[in-house]
């Protein structure tokens, strides 16, 4: 937008241009305002405020002004920091490469198996029909399902495949990691769909020409090309994860630590500064994963 | 400790629809306070006139998602109750931060201890409470019967009493000025499938290995870690001071107990809400646990059985209580205190009595219960026909008789009281590693 509308102020004869030059900025400014002030009233603001009180110190019922690392030593030397992160690690690690997998393989099956724009449509919304019940729902109604005495134990029992019921299907990191790969699969499908969407058949019918086989030519033609879809998909599966406390508390019944659950657990306590302190180590390694996620696709430059 | 339920949904609202100047009006023209007399023959009482359409914001765990306790009040009083139910977290953190958003509440013992400090509630004045000699001594003396009550823990006579009408330390010995009126309070104990667990007499089965994979403990730590501490005690596994204040040392040990049994398996999962307890148990997923009374009562009903077991060691004890706002002033004051003296005149005894909670003052309960009634509930005696809950549900058949048996052989054997302890912050840490681990 800023590109256009400086283009055509320079188109201006000279003596119009200073004038109008001033007058096209004010709009231009005055056009990013609402963006601006929403984004700093909703954004930034508390973002730096969770700053301010990570570094004020804490009693049991007052939390006092200050400014002390002691939160920050605490968080950052604790054994069970680490722990913890690198349980949530794992849980996303586990997730994005399942959801990817899940994600690359129905959008290809819908954007290039799928003749018919209608059904392509048809069958994109079938895929988001789960999204139509809350996410806690979704999750509770596993619970049935997978439980000591739930549908799959009982089938295997009475058919015979197992003489226990299978303990490890309910409340072990089987259930969350399957819970995730239900709750966010969604995710990768839409934007590797819309990548897949924009790539020129012709590309594919070369490639055919060319006597590739189907798996060349998805390995060298489509894998590059969606890799902006892929990339989205994965931000949204991994920042997910890496935030969620119900989840995980939900569907490994309490036994398992995230993150975000570490803090609100020290929101419970009123532990503000505390919980603020590690609100503000989690953003920046999510950041981190962000920034290097963008470094190896640039979904600016390839959108 | 239905206080996490929730069951009768969140909030009682509704408005009344007096003007505050047409309250104010009523105010002035009436200020005489109609005193109910005799207590035990006390109904039908006259309220105060004067309060008729004020309307009270009271949020808390316990009786604050009782909605039919607003509607009798709106009955009897005229006063409009906005009830507000939240965990217990949430209860110390709004009360400590918010203080301007609740005219009363409704806060269990141990939270004092973090409560009190902040200045944020203002002290009964125990003239004004009618009844208040008739309160259950446990609250009033720390005493039950002639016996002294266990003071392990925060005991709520410990917090009951403060030194003056603006203090904010607790008195060790009676004052005027009152923290909490008590509403409700129970002792805990394990919950069982007996169906799939023989007898039981000590806490520490919930480690048997036994139930390996088949046990839960409440993931609520200042409630937790004294069921964890009952669980070491009997093991012999860790000899405690006072189990409702640690020191360090203490809590490693206990800590590492638990730690080592969650790593050997014997934990299908925790749980923070009343609901989740009732559906580990109801699934039998978990087939002994920590839980509290009404949740077995909500097992029951579901057609499971489920035994609240009376344990050597004694039981883990709990008490709520309404306290006043530091704000409140004036005609709400007095509507709050009419409120609560409305509470104690029986009919919400009764009522939270049939519920297997007990109340803060029996003689007036007792007259609004039948026989049978008050004898299943506070006496152990057999029931001697059907025992409905006040929703008029059948809770237990005839013939039942109460786990565990009469409020005196229950209340009696209580052996800690949840608390807040000295060490809490390093408390809560330690839990938390042991989640994480």
């Amino acid at each position: 937008m800023w590109a256009g509308v400086i283009d055509r102020a320079a188109a201006r004869p000279v003596a119009l241009k200073a004038r109008r030059g001033r007058w096209w900025a004010a709009v231009t400014w005055l056009q990013v305002a609402p963006l601006v002030g929403v984004f700093s009233a909703f954004l930034v603001f508390p973002i730096v405020l969770i700053a301010v009180v990570s570094f004020w110190d804490y009693t049991e019922y007052t939390i006092v002004p200050d400014f002390i690392w002691r939160n920050y030593a605490e968080v950052l030397g604790s054994a069970v920091t680490y722990r913890t992160y690198l349980s949530t690690l794992k849980f996303a690690v586990l997730t994005w490469a399942i959801t990817l997998v899940l994600g690359f393989t129905v959008a290809y099956f819908l954007a290039f198996h799928v003749r018919t724009l209608k059904w392509q449509m048809t069958l994109f919304l079938i895929c988001t029909i789960p999204f139509w019940t809350s996410n806690i729902i979704r999750m509770i109604s596993w619970i049935p399902f997978l439980g000591r005495n739930g549908i799959i134990n009982t089938a295997l029992i009475s058919t015979g495949v197992v003489r226990q019921p299978l303990e490890f299907l309910l409340f072990s990191e089987f259930s969350t990691v399957l819970a995730y790969v239900h709750l966010y699969t969604l995710f990768m499908v839409v934007p590797i769909f819309n990548s897949m969407m924009r790539i020129d058949r012709s590309l594919v019918e070369a490639a055919a020409d060319c006597g590739a086989t189907g798996w060349k030519t998805i390995r060298n033609v489509v894998m590059p090309l969606s890799k902006p879809g892929i990339a989205i998909g994965s931000i949204f599966v991994v920042t997910l994860v890496m935030g969620d406390f119900i989840t995980v508390r939900l569907m490994s019944g309490g036994q398992s630590a995230s993150v975000a659950l570490m803090i609100s657990n020290q929101l419970a306590y009123l532990q503000y500064p505390a919980a603020a302190a590690n609100a503000v180590v989690l953003l920046a390694v999510v950041l981190l994963i962000i920034a290097a996620m963008m470094k190896i696709v640039d979904v600016r430059k390839e959108l | 400790m239905a206080r996490k339920g929730n069951r009768n949904g969140d909030k009682q609202s509704g408005r009344g629809t007096l003007s505050r100047r047409r309250m104010l009006k009523g105010a002035a023209a009436l200020a005489g306070v109609a005193a109910g007399s005799g207590a035990i023959t006390g109904f039908p009482l006259i309220w105060a006139q004067n309060i008729k359409g004020v309307t009270l914001r009271q949020f808390g765990t316990g009786v604050s998602n009782i909605n039919e306790i607003a509607a009798k009040a709106k009955e009897d009083l005229g006063i409009t109750l906005e009830m507000a139910a939240l965990d217990s977290d949430a209860v110390v953190q709004r009360a400590v931060t918010q203080p301007r958003s609740f005219d009363i509440i409704d806060s269990e013992y141990w939270m004092l201890a973090k409560i009190v400090p902040s200045g944020n509630l203002q002290p009964m004045d125990t003239e004004k409470i009618k009844l208040f000699d008739k309160i259950v001594p446990i609250f009033t003396k720390g005493e039950l019967g002639d016996k002294k009550i266990a003071s392990q823990g925060t005991a709520p006579f410990k917090v009951s009493y403060l030194t003056g009408p603006d203090s904010t330390q607790f008195s060790a010995t009676p004052t005027k000025w009152f923290t909490l009126v008590p509403t409700i309070y129970n002792a805990d104990t394990l919950g069982i499938r007996p169906d799939q667990v023989g007898k039981i007499d000590s806490w520490k089965e919930l480690l048997n290995p036994k139930y390996k994979g088949k046990a839960s403990i409440l993931n609520i730590s200042s409630i937790g870690i004294m069921d964890a501490a009952m669980v070491c005690e009997s093991m012999g596994e860790v000899k405690y001071g006072d189990k409702g204040n640690m020191t360090k040392e203490e809590i490693d040990k206990t800590m590492k107990v638990l730690t080592e049994a969650k790593k050997a398996g014997q934990f299908r999962a925790f749980w923070k809400t009343f609901d989740e307890s009732v559906n580990l148990m109801t699934s039998g997923e978990v087939v002994i646990q920590s839980m509290w009374s009404p949740a077995v009562t909500a097992v029951r009903s579901k057609g499971v059985a489920c035994e609240y077991v009376p344990l050597k060691e004694g039981y883990r004890a709990w008490a709520g209580g309404l306290g006043l706002s530091k704000a409140l002033t004036g005609l709400q004051r007095d509507a709050a205190y009419e409120y609560i003296n409305w509470y104690l005149s029986g009919w919400v005894g009764a009522f939270l009595n049939r519920q297997g909670y007990y109340s803060a003052v029996l003689d007036t309960a007792k007259a609004n219960m039948t026989p049978d009634e008050w004898g299943f509930w506070m006496e152990g005696k057999p029931a001697q026909s059907d025992i409905k809950d006040p929703f008029g549900k059948v809770m237990e058949k005839a013939s039942a008789v109460r786990d565990g048996g009469a409020f005196e052989t229950r209340m009696g054997a209580v052996a800690c009281w949840n608390a807040v302890m000295d060490e809490n912050r390093y408390m809560v840490q330690k839990w938390n590693e042991f989640i994480a681990a």
